[in-house]
């Protein structure tokens, strides 16, 4: 009895010790929660404030009239249709990805994870330059595409095909970790159990990844939707016609429109507030998630 | 089920639909295409190429895009690492806010923090007035460029130092504490040295992502030839010039720079996770 008291009491005090000895005097801890907190607000908090602010200085009417010009419907139908593109597509291509690098073993593997990231270390003027080099006017395929009709550059086909690159890396870089992390066995398991490949597929692999599927969705459309520079290559600023929303607040703001610039402005802010919302919610869950197979495995194991 | 010579076998189906899918989908949008600005940078004549990328306002532009991306990733890594610092060690109310509003940056598009930036620093904005009558300008000068890129690259090193901080062990520190060791001697010989790899792999990546940047950059920077033009604008430029040669001669250099900081942020990556697992 004593001799358990006596090592409750020492490990009390160790923990207080840890206590002490792992962190700062008070006033460095303020001092460091204040410059970071400082920093963090000069920087993030103040430029979100700022977009809303100047979008809403003479009021809701002005705020509201920015969204029914037909050029900026116009812009949000471009936008929502390049993402409803893009987003898709980048998510086959993820899957199937994911599935050959994570399922299977062969020779190469990590150069074609570096490959596949390629787009994301590429600067989205040089992403939208090279779509113009194959498909503009004076571009390789450009006099064959001009004879038979077909534009690309300066036209929605441009658009789409900018926005899938730059948004390329997005689902495939979350789903190839988190399916490398859970190995084969389920399938396999599923496989020898009589299942072909696409039911293993939708009832054993995506279930697992489902998260990480949401995830990347989630930023890969943040990104499609918020992308300036390499649309702006490609789009030749064709109002109501080849202008994103990005691209028509540029145009809004060169134009001293100020109010309409920050209104539709302040709409893909708080776009980008959904999707840290929406980011945080998808990370908790999938920790529950990974606490919840821990739990269970270790209570096999038991 | 066939056996290839460079992948084991397998029970599981798919192998070559999926590999053969991703490699087209990856060969026809991303690798054909970057193959395709190189091809046509060989057919310039060397005096052509060297003409443009060393003309002084090509120069110009380097110092400033290189230099700014240079000075917001320095920046970010000062103040990320104490970001990440309090955010793993500390206590306060709202820190759950604080940890999701980091990543703003990657949410939020450029030419949204770039309109918002210039309307903070004009000389009649928020900031702006307070700083004009002390004679500093800060919109349409090189000081702006500095700003919207610390903007943009301000996740990296948070996120890169963050899971380190979080998995050293308590014991090390004790251990030093124990053995004499003055809290900053613990921070500077024990904390500093586990956590450098990562801080340098974030600073790498804030300065690549910094270089390339475009969209928030021209709303702030001015856009003055040899001022306050960044490289990704003068490429734009001579695009809408038709100078087509000019903006691969620019775009290339810049794609080989990307190339070069890859290739050293994965040997980072790769030295970071050496140095956890030691």
């Amino acid at each position: 009895m004593t001799s358990q008291s006596s090592t409750i009491s020492i490990q009390m005090q160790s923990r207080s010790i840890s206590r002490r000895v792992r962190t700062e005097p008070f006033f460095v801890k303020m001092m460091l929660i204040i410059l970071a907190l400082g920093f963090l607000g000069l920087f993030i908090f103040l430029p979100v404030v700022v977009v809303f602010t100047s979008a809403l200085q003479k009021g809701w009417q002005f705020y509201i009239s920015a969204f029914r010009e037909p050029e900026a419907l116009a812009a949000i139908r471009l936008t929502l249709l390049a993402a409803g593109i893009a987003v898709p597509l980048n998510l086959i291509f993820g899957l199937a990805a994911s599935w050959a690098i994570a399922k299977f073993e062969f020779k190469g593997k990590n150069l074609l994870i570096t490959l596949i990231d390629l787009p994301f270390s590429v600067s989205p003027v040089v992403s939208g330059i090279i779509y113009v080099l194959i498909f503009g006017l004076h571009g390789w395929l450009g006099p064959w595409l001009y004879e038979h009709n077909i534009q690309i550059i300066f036209a929605v086909p441009g658009i789409v095909l900018a926005t899938i690159f730059v948004t390329f890396p997005f689902i495939a870089r979350e789903l190839i970790p988190l399916m490398q992390a859970q190995g084969t066995e389920e399938e396999e398991a599923a496989i020898s159990l009589g299942a072909n490949g696409w039911q293993t597929f939708w009832r054993v692999t995506l279930p697992n990844v489902k998260w990480g599927v949401i995830y990347g969705v989630i930023l890969c459309n943040a990104r499609a939707m918020g992308e300036f520079g390499a649309v702006s290559v490609v789009s030749g600023h064709i109002r109501g016609l080849t202008n994103t929303l990005t691209l028509h607040v540029e145009i809004l703001y060169n134009e001293y429109n100020t109010i309409a610039a920050f209104s539709l402005a302040s709409l893909l802010t708080l776009l980008a507030l959904v999707t840290l919302a929406a980011k945080s919610i998808v990370g908790w869950k999938t920790r529950q998630h990974i606490k919840n197979a821990e739990k269970i495995s270790e209570e096999k194991a038991s | 089920m066939k056996a290839h010579w460079f992948k084991k076998r397998s029970v599981i189906p798919g192998f070559g639909l999926t590999m053969g899918f991703s490699l087209l989908y990856l060969s026809l949008l991303v690798l054909i295409p970057l193959a395709g600005i190189f091809l046509k940078t060989a057919t310039m004549s060397w005096a052509q190429f060297w003409e443009t990328i060393a003309s002084p306002r090509a120069l110009a532009s380097y110092r400033l895009s290189f230099g700014a991306a240079f000075i917001g990733a320095l920046l970010n890594a000062v103040f990320g690492l104490i970001v990440a610092w309090v955010l793993v060690r500390y206590r306060f109310p709202g820190k759950q806010l604080v940890d999701a509003i980091v990543d703003l940056p990657f949410a939020l598009p450029t030419a949204v923090a770039g309109i918002a930036f210039t309307a903070i620093y004009t000389p009649n904005g928020w900031i702006g007035k307070w700083l004009a009558p002390l004679g500093l300008k800060v919109a349409f000068t090189p000081f702006g460029v500095i700003l919207v890129l610390t903007f943009i690259g301000l996740p990296f090193v948070v996120r890169t130092v963050q899971p380190v901080l979080e998995d050293i062990e308590p014991d090390v520190e004790e251990a030093a504490a124990i053995l004499g060791a003055h809290r900053i001697q613990t921070i500077g010989r024990v904390i500093f040295p586990t956590v450098w790899p990562a801080l340098l792999t974030g600073f790498a990546m804030a300065f690549a992502r910094a270089i390339g940047e475009y969209g928030s950059v021209i709303f702030i920077a001015g856009n003055m030839p040899m001022h306050t033009e960044i490289t990704p604008l003068l490429i734009i430029t001579k695009l809408e010039q038709y100078d087509y040669t000019g903006a691969t001669a620019l775009a290339v250099i810049m794609l080989m720079v990307s190339f070069v900081l890859l290739l050293l942020i994965n040997l980072l990556q790769w030295w970071t996770t050496r140095q956890q697992r030691a």
